[in-house]
């Protein structure tokens, strides 16, 4: 790692709607080791907010604990964050998201984070299809403790001091399907291409938004045997399809081959252009997605891309009819009933 | 026998007569709508005008246990438990041979007499009272569940011909009980006169206790301590509840919504200003609530000791990384599950630190469902202020019972006191300010005044039309640039920022780990001690921002607010401390001792951390009676701890076995170490 941020960006750096360059979209220096996936996802990050013409302070940064809970100092600098506690990011997200439901949720997690201590609120958050993005930066260990095994490694994995991982891995995308996550994707740090796209559909999807990104950890678990290594991820690698995001508005000009592009489109009127490269596999079909899931963990492969949209499904405020105006906005005037009411009240306990 | 219980007639030994002063117990099988039914004698009593106080001694259970529902009628006024039933209604044959020896002697005991009393049930020392409630219901109704019900009417209708209750009264509550059901009271009242008439023509002599029309009352509420916290977050603009259910809290949050489908829903829109989320566990209920109070939203949960234990992580991280948070803990006698329906004061210690490392937290103390009312309110500005979490500790005879307190008032002009919030546009002014200030500077060549800055400016700053007119002070001491854990007011407690509020200025990573005063991560022990030491600082602060004791004359007669014990009391060597719902009987037991002579000033506690006040009454007694409700002596542990009191100084009145502590334990502990 280097210990100064370089000051200088090129002077010819374009500029998106809103006139910022991407170092607008950037964050502190990363602490993260040289090499490290999560920096890759941030990059992906940062570019995706800057394609999207997205207002950093728009964006709320939430997360646990972890290499990959520091993340959210290393992107939108402009941006307020919260680095709460471990496992407990989905619960905070909640509450932030029904202060203020204008803001842009962003969730950065673990795998330790979330498939071990934080499960009981990562499968809750899911139920109640908050609306945020859910990015678990997966390595299949635990960084910040040299490099045990976490409950996503995979079983007969091994890590870099050599011993073999005994137990079954969660799925935590199988999982986040199952529950009824509303948009879920897989996808590999070192696939930027993917992940941007993916990136940007995640945030402008209305509830919950499922990220699962395998993200070696190039200091404990990059070695030979271990099933989060680069060069395992590469060779193993299965996209669902290639994706283009389109944003509202804006003409798709390139032609692809017809019969293999299906087109999703989000709430606000933005799309994915996905060209399908798996068989017997809609986006659209939860059964579908779990089939294709499944059937890729048994031969070995690690599916990425969008696995399964419901674009429909009402989020967390919808279901509990909050008004449209952030609760945080309101004031006296909208929420105190005042001495009248409460002369009334008294009058009812005598 | 002893005398003062009964008076000798030319018929022979009858009971003395206690006009507004006795204890009633029903025992009843809970789920049987006995609970309604027992309401009803209390609110008559309350409607006639004389003080009394209800308690539900309850199982933790849904159906078929015993439950028994306790009615002390106090006419001097006391609110607190009194040993000794003089009344005991026994429709529970689980428990009614225990329910037959507990009443006092002299007493009575009412049962039903469809059946004989079991042989055994043989005391010559009370009178006992059978009514055939079941074959009176049994012959009046045919359903089941219509039987049962107003088996329960029909004992209400005895005690009220019995005690001399007025009729007009308890029908005028079946009246409003059953508003807009109007076929249901007519039965009822049938089940009334049923329960009158067998009194009538059934019992000769002469029922000595009795009630009688009073005044005593004023414009006082019937009133219980949860549904008043849950009120207390509704005018305070709470608009996040999150929890989780745990008895005794619940029905905290079963009020708050309640009250906030009558009082918050978009009258146009139909939309809520609110959000109510239950929970996975109490984990997440706070985690919630943090996240709400960090982006801008006024947020609670409820809950009682067990969910405090899992909350201490989010407790910890409320106090290091400043977050406001209101907890209402309703106390439960512990530990681990403990008695889950059962009372106690035994969170203190747990609440005062809760979390690792060096915590610390405010803590409330309301005596009465008004100071539910009104510390519930105070804490969501407390905790604003202070940006700390704050926790009104309650219990389980506050919350569930229903208790006589003065009525609920709201200022209506008081604003919610968000604390120091930096807005968008102060945000801006701050770093104008700075390029100006910076000017002058420059310009001028001004002679430092040791922060590099003139004074000068700051009149000019204090112009500045604000969002917050209250905050053009700290604007110049930030010297141009926000700083998330700058101690710009020398009070420790700093400015922060909601997210959003502008769109390059002000924004910030809050964090539970070690940060420096711009919010960036640091382990640089100086700069965290630097924290530690700010933090503490605001501790101090808190001090006289909570709430500040209340003291008592050595009558029991409450001081003015204004008044200091030492102006108004006897200043004597002796005092008692107290707090939460031990008031009651511990004013109660200073009149007993006070009528014997004893002079003790006592202080009832609002709050933690000790301010002033507390202290100087502390240093001016040489021994403190220190009453709680707790094995341990929490609260006593807590001012050693707090202001290092010599521990011979301080003798504990103790009460721990689940029911609310009574005057006479009290006055029995604190006479055995005189």
């Amino acid at each position: 790692m280097t210990y100064v941020k370089p000051a200088f960006r090129h002077p010819a750096l374009p500029k998106n709607d809103l006139g910022y360059t991407v170092d607008y979209y950037e964050g502190s220096l990363s602490t993260l080791c040289a090499g490290c996936g999560h920096d890759s996802i941030n990059a992906g990050i940062v570019q995706a907010c800057w394609e999207l013409n997205i207002e950093p302070h728009k964006v709320a940064k939430l997360s646990g604990i972890g290499c990959s809970s520091k993340s959210p100092a290393y992107f939108l600098s402009n941006s307020h964050g919260f680095n709460s506690v471990h496992g407990r990011m989905p619960s905070v997200a909640t509450g932030a998201n029904l202060a203020n439901r204008d803001l842009i949720y962003f969730g950065v997690s673990g795998d330790g984070d979330t498939a071990s201590i934080g499960m009981g609120q990562f499968v809750h958050v899911i139920r109640r299809n908050l609306n945020m993005v859910y990015l678990v930066m997966n390595n299949g260990c635990y960084g910040l403790t040299k490099g045990q095994d976490s409950a996503t490694a995979d079983a007969g994995s091994k890590n870099k001091s050599g011993s073999v991982n005994l137990f079954e891995a969660i799925d935590l995308s199988s999982l986040a399907i199952e529950l009824g996550a509303t948009f879920v994707a897989q996808s590999f740090s070192g696939d930027k291409d993917q992940l941007v796209p993916l990136l940007k559909a995640a945030m402008l999807h209305k509830g919950f938004a499922f990220l699962n990104v395998i993200s070696p950890c190039v200091t404990f678990n990059n070695n030979v045997g271990s099933t989060k290594s680069y060069d395992y991820v590469r060779e193993h690698v299965e996209a669902t399809a290639t994706l283009d995001f389109v944003p509202m508005m804006r003409e798709i000009k390139t032609t692809y081959e017809m019969g293999s592009v299906k087109d999703l489109t989000m709430h606000d009127g933005t799309g994915i252009r996905l060209h399908k490269l798996a068989k017997d596999w809609d986006p659209l079909d939860r059964i579908s997605a779990i089939n294709a899931v499944q059937r890729a963990k048994r031969d070995g492969e690690i599916l990425t891309g969008l696995l399964y949209l419901n674009e429909g499904s009402p989020d967390l405020h919808s279901v509990l009819r909050t008004t449209h105006r952030p609760l945080n906005e309101l004031s006296e005037s909208d929420l105190c009933p005042g001495s009248d009411a409460l002369a009334a009240l008294n009058d009812s306990l005598r | 026998m002893n005398g003062k219980n009964f008076r000798e007639t030319p018929g022979g030994l009858i009971p003395a007569v206690k006009v507004n002063d006795f204890v009633v117990r029903f025992a009843n099988v809970n789920g049987t709508g006995s609970a309604s039914a027992n309401a009803l004698f209390t609110k008559a009593i309350f409607r006639m005008g004389v003080p009394l106080t209800p308690k539900n001694i309850f199982p933790s259970n849904i159906q078929g246990l015993p439950t028994w529902y306790e009615v002390r009628v106090s006419e001097k006024g006391y609110l607190g438990r009194r040993e000794g039933v003089d009344l005991m209604v026994s429709v529970n044959p689980q428990s009614m041979k225990k329910d037959y020896a507990d009443v006092r002697e002299g007493g009575y005991f009412l049962y039903d007499s469809s059946k004989p009393l079991p042989p055994g049930y043989d005391r010559t020392d009370i009178i006992e009272l059978g009514i055939p409630l079941m074959k009176l219901a049994n012959a009046e109704y045919t359903d089941a569940r219509q039987r049962q019900l107003f088996k329960n009417i029909i004992y209400i209708g005895a005690l009220a011909a019995l005690f001399d209750l007025e009729f007009s009264e308890l029908e005028s509550l079946i009246g409003e009980q059953f508003k807009g059901k109007e076929k249901l009271i007519e039965p009822n009242i049938r089940a009334l006169n049923l329960g009158v008439n067998y009194v009538k023509e059934n019992f000769e002599h002469p029922f000595s206790l009795r009630v009688e029309r009073r005044d005593l009352l004023g414009s006082k509420i019937l009133y219980g301590g949860n549904s008043a916290c849950a009120l207390g977050a509704i005018y305070a603009g709470a608009t996040v509840a999150a929890w989780y259910p745990i008895t005794p809290s619940t029905s905290v949050v079963d009020a708050f919504a309640k009250y906030a489908a009558r009082y918050r829903v978009d009258r146009e829109t139909g939309d809520n200003n609110y959000a109510i989320v239950q929970a996975e566990d109490e984990l997440a209920a706070i985690g919630m609530v943090m996240g709400a109070s960090w982006n801008g939203a006024r947020a609670f949960t409820a809950t009682s000791g067990p969910g405090v234990s899992l909350m201490n992580e989010f407790l910890g991280l409320g106090y290091f990384a400043e977050v406001p948070t209101v907890l209402i803990d309703v106390q439960r006698t512990g530990p681990s599950t403990g008695m889950p329906t059962r009372t106690q004061q035994s969170d203190i210690l747990l609440a005062a630190f809760a979390s690792h490392g060096d915590t610390k937290h405010p803590l409330l103390f309301p005596a009465s469902p008004k100071e539910c009312f009104e510390m519930t309110a105070d804490a969501f500005d407390l905790t604003e202020r202070l940006q700390t979490p704050v926790i009104v500790m309650t219990d389980l005879d506050l919350g569930m019972n229903d208790h006589v307190t003065n009525p609920l008032v709201w200022d209506d002009n008081r604003k919610f006191d968000r604390g120091k919030v930096l807005t968008g546009e102060q945000l801006e002014l701050l770093s104008k300010s700075m390029a100006k200030m910076q000017a002058e500077v420059d310009e001028h060549d001004l002679v430092s005044n040791g922060n590099g800055f003139d004074t000068s400016t700051a009149s000019e700053l204090d112009a500045q039309p604000l969002g917050d007119q209250s905050m053009t002070q700290p604007l110049e001491q930030f010297k141009g640039k926000f700083g998330r854990y700058l101690d710009v007011d020398d009070d420790g407690i700093p400015y922060r920022t909601i997210p959003a509020a502008h769109s390059t200025k002000g924004a910030f990573v809050t964090r539970g780990s070690s940060r420096d005063e711009f919010a960036v991560y640091t382990e640089d022990g100086e700069v965290y001690r630097r924290n530690m030491d700010r933090l503490a600082r605001k501790w101090d602060t808190a001090k006289e921002l909570v709430p500040q004791p209340e003291f008592y004359s050595a009558d029991g007669i409450r001081l003015m607010a204004e008044e200091n014990w030492t102006t108004a009391g006897a200043g004597g060597a002796d005092g008692v401390v107290f707090f939460g719902t031990s008031t009651y009987a511990a004013v109660e037991a200073i009149q007993l001792l006070n009528a014997e002579g004893i002079h003790l000033d006592a202080m009832r506690v609002r709050g933690f951390p000790f301010g002033q006040a507390f202290r100087e009454f502390v240093d001016a007694h040489e021994r403190l009676f220190v009453i709680e409700q707790n094995r341990d002596a929490q609260f006593r542990s807590l001012m050693m701890i707090e202001l290092s009191v010599n521990a011979a100084k301080l003798v504990s009145v103790l009460n721990y076995d689940g029911m609310p502590i009574t005057a006479d334990n009290i006055y029995r502990q604190i006479k055995g170490n005189l």
